[in-house]
């Protein structure tokens, strides 16, 4: 009975029901068009401010079109002396160092926590795990890395940080622990070693946990200004990020370098200057946003 | 470390019936144990020894909390003034600070549960017949994430700026008066709950349309033939089936509600001194009193402050998720 119930009722309820969906769909669109745009409006702005004439700026203030398209503000970063490039090669030495390093170092420590027959495990596991609940907080860190490791002004400071992340850690032993154990123990048999093991069995084969966590690390490293506002003081050392902060906190440090006499296009020199440290970013980001959504998914099945 | 292999190769040879290879097998066997752990051992000692330097051994610095700290007596050659740090704290600035941390991060997040639950169900309403447009939008909204806190406060200067700033122009373009936003204590918590939810509304709300992927589109269908209308469906199936993945991630986030993020108090507002009394939270307070101000043991106090209340939190939240949902507790 209750078929034909159904049948005599549907078609033109489910007519009803295309139409008032397609509508609802169409409000959906509408509605995430707009969060979209307005999410998107403040890189417009900066974009556009950082292609319009100093003078405009002055006159019309920030906007989303840019009035007397100028390429003045980028030309004064590329020539007032060598502190972009340089602090370019610092980010990129750091970054791709650091987030190479840290993912060596953290499969290292993740392997033999995700092996069930390591003697140490639940112990040292506790050990990586308790720094996510508890720190001597920042000045016992601060006084460590001057006093006694004398890691102040050198490119460590900005490494050691970040070179064990304990949820990277988490995420990737967790990856490892999902490999079958009887692969390991086949490999034993076959008379292969430890550090075979590790290199040609469990790495190959985590390549989505390896990628998704060397990305985190990249975005940790190349998006770091904090480390650098804490220990470097030498302008040579100073990663993009933080002359950006320098720019921005001081205006005047722009024209440190400069004759003169010569006014420095203030207003439009950090937009240029925000395009310049967002631009790789944005570009990377393009290709690896699916590997950060399937990050999100490994992190919660744990 | 290939030492390991010789003994299980050399097994099965002659004398191993003998009574004497028992023993003698058992410490084979230990010396095998022995080397393979010790291996393990050995990969996992360079993360072992970071953590030491980093996290371990600077614990024992929070003895500094207690002392009247000078750089040139060291850690032990200060000396010793028990409370004191913590009574001037107390006195003056330890409200403000806990206030600002507690208020500003509850407003987060609440203001980011909505707003990323309401992109999440808008996204997954459309996610089977716009695969372009879910990219699309996902995409975008997903962007400010991998901002750092400076680019994002270039941002919003070109919004706030009291000369040339875009918000001024709107307003005096409409005979409004324009404001001087970064001298005004009062729009501030407004403005760091925008900044902050337009920051991580994308990356909340992808955790929740992943929860949302999961459910079973049968529901959907039942309710359809039902004559659900979509908010029915959404408020009966949508959101009930991610409560408990909703309640795990706000209580984790509570759990940490007592660390705010330094970037986004330091960095959005300038670090401006007119705008503490809206922005000076736990984490800046430690920064200032340690970097800019030069008082050691003030900063100690606060971050020890801040590790025992931010500590007990944890293990209450952890607590809580680990009775609704055993798998994402953290321990």
């Amino acid at each position: 009975m209750s078929v034909a119930h159904r049948d005599l009722r549907s078609p033109g309820r489910r007519a009803r029901n295309g139409a008032a969906d397609r509508r609802a769909r169409l409000m959906i669109h509408l509605v995430l068009s707009l969060v979209s745009l307005m999410v998107l409006l403040p890189v417009l702005l900066v974009v556009s401010s950082s292609f319009a004439s100093e003078s405009a700026i002055g006159h019309y203030g920030y906007s989303l079109l840019p009035r007397n398209l100028s390429l003045d503000a980028y030309r004064f970063l590329f020539e007032s002396g060598a502190q972009i490039p340089q602090a370019y090669r610092v980010s990129l030495i750091v970054t791709f160092g650091g987030a190479s390093l840290s993912l060596l170092v953290m499969s290292l420590i993740a392997y033999p926590l995700s092996r069930r027959d390591f003697a140490l495990r639940r112990p040292l596991s506790f050990y990586v795990f308790f720094t996510m609940l508890f720190n001597g907080g920042l000045v016992p860190f601060y006084i460590m890395m001057t006093q006694y490791l004398h890691l102040g002004n050198t490119l460590w400071a900005l490494i050691l940080p970040y070179l064990v992340v304990p949820f990277y850690v988490l995420i990737l032993r967790t990856f490892f622990a999902g490999i079958p154990f009887e692969l390991i123990e086949a490999a034993k048999l076959d008379g292969a070693g430890e550090w075979r093991i590790f290199l040609r069995i469990v790495l190959p084969l985590s390549t989505p946990a390896l990628a998704t966590v060397g990305l985190f690390s990249i975005l940790t490293y190349w998006n770091d200004w904090y480390q650098a506002l804490l220990f470097i003081s030498d302008q040579d050392k100073y990663p993009l990020q933080y002359l950006l902060y320098n720019i921005n906190a001081n205006i005047g440090a722009v024209s440190n370098n400069l004759t003169m006499g010569i006014t420095p296009p203030t207003n439009t020199g950090r937009m240029a200057m925000a395009v310049l440290a967002i631009g790789p970013v944005a570009f990377v980001f393009v290709f690896v946003q699916r590997f950060f959504v399937r990050g999100l998914t490994l992190g919660s099945l744990k | 470390m290939q030492r390991s292999i010789k003994p299980a190769a050399a097994l099965p040879t002659a004398g191993s019936r003998r009574p004497a290879a028992l023993p003698r097998r058992l410490a084979r066997g230990l010396k095998r144990r022995a080397a393979k752990n010790g291996t393990l051992l050995l990969m996992a000692l360079p993360a072992l020894l970071v953590l030491l330097m980093l996290n371990y051994l600077p614990m024992v610095g929070i003895v500094i909390a207690f002392k009247d700290y000078k750089a040139y007596q060291g850690i032990w050659g200060s000396a010793w003034v028990g409370l004191q740090n913590f009574h001037y704290l107390f006195s003056q600035d330890a409200w403000t600070i806990t206030r600002n941390t507690l208020l500003m991060n509850s407003l987060f997040i609440v203001t980011t549960l909505v707003g990323a639950l309401g992109v999440a169900v808008l996204l997954n309403e459309i996610r089977d017949t716009s695969k372009w447009g879910t990219k699309f939008y996902q995409s975008a909204i997903f962007f400010p994430f991998f901002m750092s806190w400076v680019i994002v406060a270039t941002f919003a200067f070109a919004f706030l700026s009291a000369d040339s700033g875009l918000l001024n122009n709107l307003l005096t373009s409409v005979g409004l008066p324009a404001q001087d936003w970064y001298a005004s204590v009062n729009f501030w918590p407004a403005i760091l709950v925008v900044v902050n939810l337009w920051k991580v509304v994308g990356f909340n709300s992808l955790i929740y349309l992943a929860g949302m992927v999961a459910i079973n589109p049968e529901y959907y269908e039942a309710a359809r033939v039902d004559g659900a209308s979509k908010w029915a469906q959404i408020r009966t199936i949508t959101i009930p089936l991610i409560a408990p993945l909703i309640t795990v991630n706000v209580l984790l986030q509570i759990g940490r509600i007592f660390y705010a993020d330094f970037g986004l108090f330091y960095q959005v507002p300038n670090n401006s001194p007119i705008l503490y009394p809206a922005t000076d939270v736990v984490d800046t307070y430690v920064f200032r009193s340690l970097i800019q101000i030069g008082d050691v043991g003030m900063a100690a106090a606060a971050g020890l402050y801040q590790a025992i209340v931010g500590f007990a939190l944890v293990i209450l939240a952890n607590w809580f998720v680990r009775r609704i949902d055993p798998d994402r507790a953290l321990f």
